[in-house]
């Protein structure tokens, strides 16, 4: 009977079961940034413990810096103090510190694939839920608490259950003007925000073979928003072509060793998953959320479901999520007016997310609504340099984009970039949940960045495959 | 030191309803901007409980007949959403602070979260939930009893089962929640179990 890869790199990875029935995994990577690791540290030192594997942990800053300026000190004294006690923690315990300085910060999980440190046949952890994003290597890759990272630096280890594995398969062909992002909500909008509860999802099919990697970890990265805490993509040509060559990864004869390694923990044909779900490629329209959770969405074209299209125990989260977003049930999504455009994040901000956007709106004197605030965020340092050698910046800028410093910056609040009163966002970041831009009654509509980019230049929600004339270029 | 064990949890209740409520609900993104989670309990669900009062209505947090509770009942999927382990800290710092959840449904990291501190939940179907939530707002001064042992939650002279994974369950009962001295005592086990792993070595 074959395995999975998730059964593979689960057992090679185990040291022993404790006590209480659980597995105590090694984690082969752990990625730490400012907001869930201070208390992790000090109760690390509290219990007198030391790191154990210092070189197996690495640091970067995101969530609270600010994408205007990143020079320091930061004008928000509570920032300052976290970014102070990452520095001073890194410094102690000699753990590799992706600076600002260094030119090598960005969003966690932006950098690490960037780097090279995701690799296949890993598991990977940060104190963070997007870290299933680096499944899209081939890795069991997770979030975590802190106490869990207090874990991780003492021991390397956590204490963990199995889950099952659900084989999603998505085959066929996406139409033109339908992305990466569209799939992973049309996912959630299938299986439901909690049916991946118990689950590592394994994404497989025509669809996902042909992805790019920045695709795959689109996908990925929102596996949690389906209440899966993993989920991955079997590591191919595709894969390898990433890693070549990148600063971290293998190079030389251990390269090619790797190559064995990383092809040897792929699922078995004959694998056997607890539960296989196929989708039609076809089927997937660009996909809007309407709602309070990324599960509440619909096709662009399409009205916002009425309370009796649900069954009953979803009709309450229905009807709370018609009255906090001030939307009707039963018009269309389409004509939403919004006030601010956001296209970045851990979802949606590498380089060939702004690339595609850039496709789009150049040379077409293509303007942002003028009352419209929309920002292009880069996840990291890295695609920032690169859009702005390949004067990326300029043609956003023209177009009416502020272009930004790295960082999450408005998917979460807890910087400067943050919604106001109750305006409405269209939003490549993956949650939609009340409150979460930073206004307590701000609303956010996810949607893929060609959408957001439709919407910033119509000032509403619109189909960007007819603003931009997508169906006829490709 | 208080003993660890966390067999049976009597207190006071309190409802919270809704289902997929997320961590950014239980404690808002601006609240994690500090070092340490003490503070945070104050902030548990600032944004609906101030949502609620302009809409002239109270959270149930806010509710004074709820100020003494140490049990929270709560609908399905439960703390979806971010890893912050802030929310079940805050949860567990508000008031006399909340000793154990008791749920339809948890999301996963969440659930692991809460274990990590020693704070039970447990889950029981959906009539169940609806039966102990009405029973608390009935009659917010009497005690739920929940009886990891025995698997039942008690309000009144009703008694109902709960359910929760055998390996949480024995860590709790037996007062092993916090697994870091577990961990640490494989040492030897850790440290072999990477030499046999091929990248850990650098694939040389």
């Amino acid at each position: 009977m074959g395995k999975t890869l998730y059964q593979k790199v689960f057992d090679a990875h185990t040291v022993a079961t404790l006590p209480s029935g659980q597995h105590q995994l090694l984690m082969g990577l752990h990625l730490i940034h400012e907001v869930t690791s201070p208390q992790a540290f000090s109760m690390l030192e509290q219990r007198g413990l030391s790191v154990l594997f210092p070189e197996r942990t690495f640091a970067t800053v995101d969530h609270i810096i600010p994408t205007k300026s990143q020079l320091r000190p930061f004008s928000d004294s509570l920032a300052e103090e976290m970014m102070t006690a990452l520095e001073r923690n890194v410094r102690k315990h000699g753990i590799r510190y992706f600076s600002t300085e260094k030119g090598e910060q960005g969003i966690v999980h932006v950098v690490g694939p960037e780097m090279g440190l995701t690799q296949p046949g890993m598991t990977i952890c940060c104190g963070d839920s997007h870290t299933s994003t680096h499944g899209a290597f081939g890795a069991i890759a997770f979030g975590i608490g802190t106490s869990q990272v207090r874990d991780v630096l003492a021991t390397q280890t956590l204490a963990m259950d199995k889950l099952k594995v659900r084989r999603i398969e998505v085959n066929g062909k996406l139409a033109p003007g339908v992305y990466a992002k569209d799939v992973t909500l049309h996912v959630i909008n299938k299986l439901g925000v909690n049916g991946g509860v118990g689950y590592a999802y394994e994404y497989a099919g025509d669809v996902l073979d042909g992805m790019s990697m920045d695709e795959r970890m689109t996908v990925c990265n929102m596996s949690i928003e389906g209440g899966a805490r993993c989920g991955y993509v079997n590591p191919d040509a595709t894969t390898y072509r990433y890693l070549e060559g990148r600063e971290l990864a293998p190079k030389g004869d251990a390269w090619k060793r790797a190559l064995e390694y990383w092809e040897s923990v792929k699922s078995d044909a004959d694998a056997v998953y607890d539960d296989v779900v196929k989708i039609r490629g076809e089927d997937i329209e660009p996909v809007v959320t309407w709602g309070i959770n990324p599960g509440q969405s619909v096709g662009v074209n399409d009205a916002i479901p009425v309370a009796g299209s649900f069954a009953e125990s979803e009709r309450g989260a229905a009807e709370e999520a018609y009255a906090y977003m001030s939307l009707e049930p039963g018009s269309k999504i389409r004509g939403t007016k919004i006030d601010v455009a956001f296209i970045g994040s851990c979802t949606n901000g590498r380089l060939s997310d702004f690339e595609e956007v850039l496709r789009l709106i150049r040379g077409k004197g293509l303007k942002v609504k003028p009352h419209v605030r929309a920002m292009v965020v880069p996840g990291s340092q890295a695609v920032r340099r690169e859009m702005i050698e390949k004067g990326y910046d300029k043609v956003f800028v023209e177009a009416g984009f502020e272009f930004r410093e790295a960082g999450c910056s408005m998917c979460l609040a807890m910087n400067p970039d943050k919604l106001k009163g109750r305006e409405v966002c269209a939003s490549s970041s993956n949650r939609n949940f009340k409150g979460r831009q930073g206004s307590p009654t701000g609303r956010t509509l996810l949607m893929s960045p060609a959408m957001v980019a439709a919407a910033a230049i119509a000032g509403e929600v619109t189909d960007a495959r007819e603003l931009f004339g997508i169906a006829a270029i490709s | 030191m208080q003993d660890p064990k966390r067999i049976v949890i009597s207190g006071p209740g309190v409802p919270v309803r809704g289902n997929d409520i997320d961590t950014d609900r239980i404690i808002p993104a601006r609240f994690l901007k500090t070092v340490v989670f003490e503070g945070l309990g104050e902030h548990a669900f600032e944004d609906d409980r101030s949502q609620l009062a302009e809409a002239g209505k109270t959270h149930s947090f806010d509710d004074p007949r709820f100020s003494g509770a140490s049990v929270l009942v709560v609908n399905k999927n439960f703390g979806c959403g971010s890893s912050r382990e802030h929310a079940p800290q805050a949860l567990a710092r508000w008031g006399k602070g909340i000793a154990a959840i008791v749920g339809e449904s948890f999301a996963e990291i969440f659930f692991g979260n809460c274990i990590a501190l020693g704070l039970p939940c447990v889950t029981v179907d959906a009539a169940t939930a609806e039966a102990l939530q009405s029973a608390i707002e009935r009659s917010p001064a009497a005690e739920l009893r929940l009886d990891l042992g025995a698997k039942r939650v008690v309000a009144g002279d009703q008694s109902y089962s709960i359910a929760i994974p055998d390996g949480p369950r024995k860590q709790l009962m037996e007062g092993r929640w916090d697994s870091t001295a577990e961990l640490v005592a494989h040492r030897d086990g850790i440290v072999a179990t990477a030499a046999r792993i091929p990248y850990f070595r650098g694939f040389a």
